[in-house]
């Protein structure tokens, strides 16, 4: 059976005290979504009017963040029916199952009962990920993107 | 009929009221323009005059000199009456009519009336619509003013302090139907608020009121992105001065923080951090002129 087209797949949740902007924080949950297969091609994004029910944001800021994200080819505003997904993010390897994230649950495994905390591991990651792209210069546009917003 | 202002949600000129019997001047030269469709924090200290400035545009004061509008009317004509909606602090209310009685009251006064809206109001809150006004507690009450306000189906809708008798839940299931509110139909809303964290995100213009007088009228993310945090050595302040506008500083040791509104580039070795809203606010409603930077050099003096 199709799953039903509806727009209640994500539920977006604002840290209002993280001085990252809403609009950021709205693109990025859909992103982890769209990564994680959480969204697929034709899910329909919620209303603004439902984002704002749930989060009592600024209803500009969420359609800030829908356009930004139609800019980048993520998704289509169809007048008068909503915001859907026409692009996923999905890779192979991302999947509960896939073997790149076993390996990864077992790597954390090891390095909490090491001793590390959730900050040591998440650097540690970064500084790999930083050795590895310097190296190979292989940021793909996405991250270049991020990096520029960071700035 | 509408003005050539009609987008313009509310638009001053020259502004100036004072009470008579407390003397002094409540609203002094007050010049200030704030677009259509906006949601607008109005902030300042205690007697800055935001009460006042709201009672204005309602329609309940008249200016003393200058010239305010709303949506390109005269407040308190037939015509602005209409269109706006003002919920005071002290929401008057009767407070022998019940809850029903109210909203038939709105119904009554009121040609064009959302009764869907106005009795969804009361029903989240768990409001028995047999009950009397003045049987309710302070909450439920500002949520009867909230639901009349609305019912009222008003374009711009002037709130003062409208969550300050609220508990944190009510606070945002009331802010979050407003924004689905303004969603759905578009409205302006201006509200004042001393609770500058809750403002974060939910709004997108702000007045600044400073001894009457308005110190910003701006646009929340042009207002964000024009300032900036510094962490450095105290040493560097004289890079600062001059380039930037200062508004905030303050030194502990040999380190200085510093909120200053940025123009061109920055010299010097800064630790640089985009504000939030409240960062920016703080430091304007804090007393003293921006690019005053004496209690840093004092303070340094002492250490």
């Amino acid at each position: 059976m199709v799953e039903p087209r509806k727009g209640d797949v994500i539920d977006y949740r604002i840290d209002r005290g993280s001085g990252v902007p809403a609009y950021v924080q709205i693109v990025e949950q859909t992103e982890r979504a769209l990564r994680m297969g959480i969204l697929q091609v034709g899910d329909k994004l919620p209303t603004a009017k439902e984002v704002v029910a749930a989060t009592a944001v600024n209803p500009n800021t969420v359609l800030r963040a829908y356009r930004d994200m139609e800019q980048a080819g993520l998704v289509e505003l169809r007048r008068g029916l909503g915001t859907f997904v026409t692009r996923s993010l999905a890779r192979p390897g991302v999947e509960d199952d896939s073997p790149l994230r076993g390996e990864v649950a077992d790597w954390v495994a090891r390095a909490r009962a090491a001793g590390l905390e959730r900050a040591d591991v998440l650097a540690l990651v970064t500084a790999a990920l930083d050795a590895y792209d310097n190296e190979h210069d292989g940021t793909t546009p996405g991250d270049r993107e991020r990096k520029k917003e960071d700035a | 009929m509408t003005g050539p202002d009609a987008s313009v949600a509310l638009c001053a000129r020259g502004l100036g009221f004072h009470y008579r019997r407390r003397g002094g001047r409540a609203l002094q030269d007050c010049e200030f323009t704030v677009p259509g469709g906006r949601i607008t924090a109005l902030v300042g200290r205690n007697g800055a005059g935001k009460s006042t400035l709201l009672h204005l545009a309602g329609g309940l004061l008249r200016p003393g000199s200058g010239q305010l509008r709303v949506l390109g009317a005269v407040p308190g004509t037939s015509e602005a009456r209409a269109r706006v909606a003002l919920l005071t602090q002290d929401k008057p209310l009767y407070p022998r009519f019940t809850v029903a009685d109210t909203l038939l009251m709105g119904e009554k006064l009121n040609s064009s009336w959302d009764r869907t809206s106005a009795e969804r109001i009361v029903r989240e809150g768990d409001i028995p619509f047999h009950a009397r006004i003045g049987e309710l507690s302070p909450g439920r009450r500002t949520r009867v003013a909230l639901a009349l306000a609305l019912g009222k189906r008003p374009e711009l809708l002037l709130l003062d302090e409208p969550l300050a008798d609220l508990d944190p839940v009510a606070r945002g299931e009331i802010m979050a139907g407003l924004m689905a509110e303004a969603a759905e139909r578009g409205i302006n809303i201006v509200l004042s608020s001393h609770v500058l964290p809750e403002l974060e995100e939910i709004c997108d213009w702000v007045l600044v009121l400073q001894d009457g007088r308005i110190k910003l009228s701006e646009d929340v993310e042009a207002l964000r992105q024009s300032h900036a945090v510094l962490v450095g050595a105290a040493d560097q302040a004289g890079t600062l001065a001059g380039q930037h506008t200062v508004v905030q500083s303050r030194t502990s040791g040999r380190q200085l923080t510093s909120l200053i509104r940025q123009h061109g580039p920055l010299r010097g070795d800064w630790h640089v951090e985009r504000p939030r809203l409240e960062d920016v606010l703080i430091g304007y409603l804090q007393p003293g002129e921006p690019g005053h930077c004496a209690p840093a050099e004092r303070t340094e003096a002492v250490a």
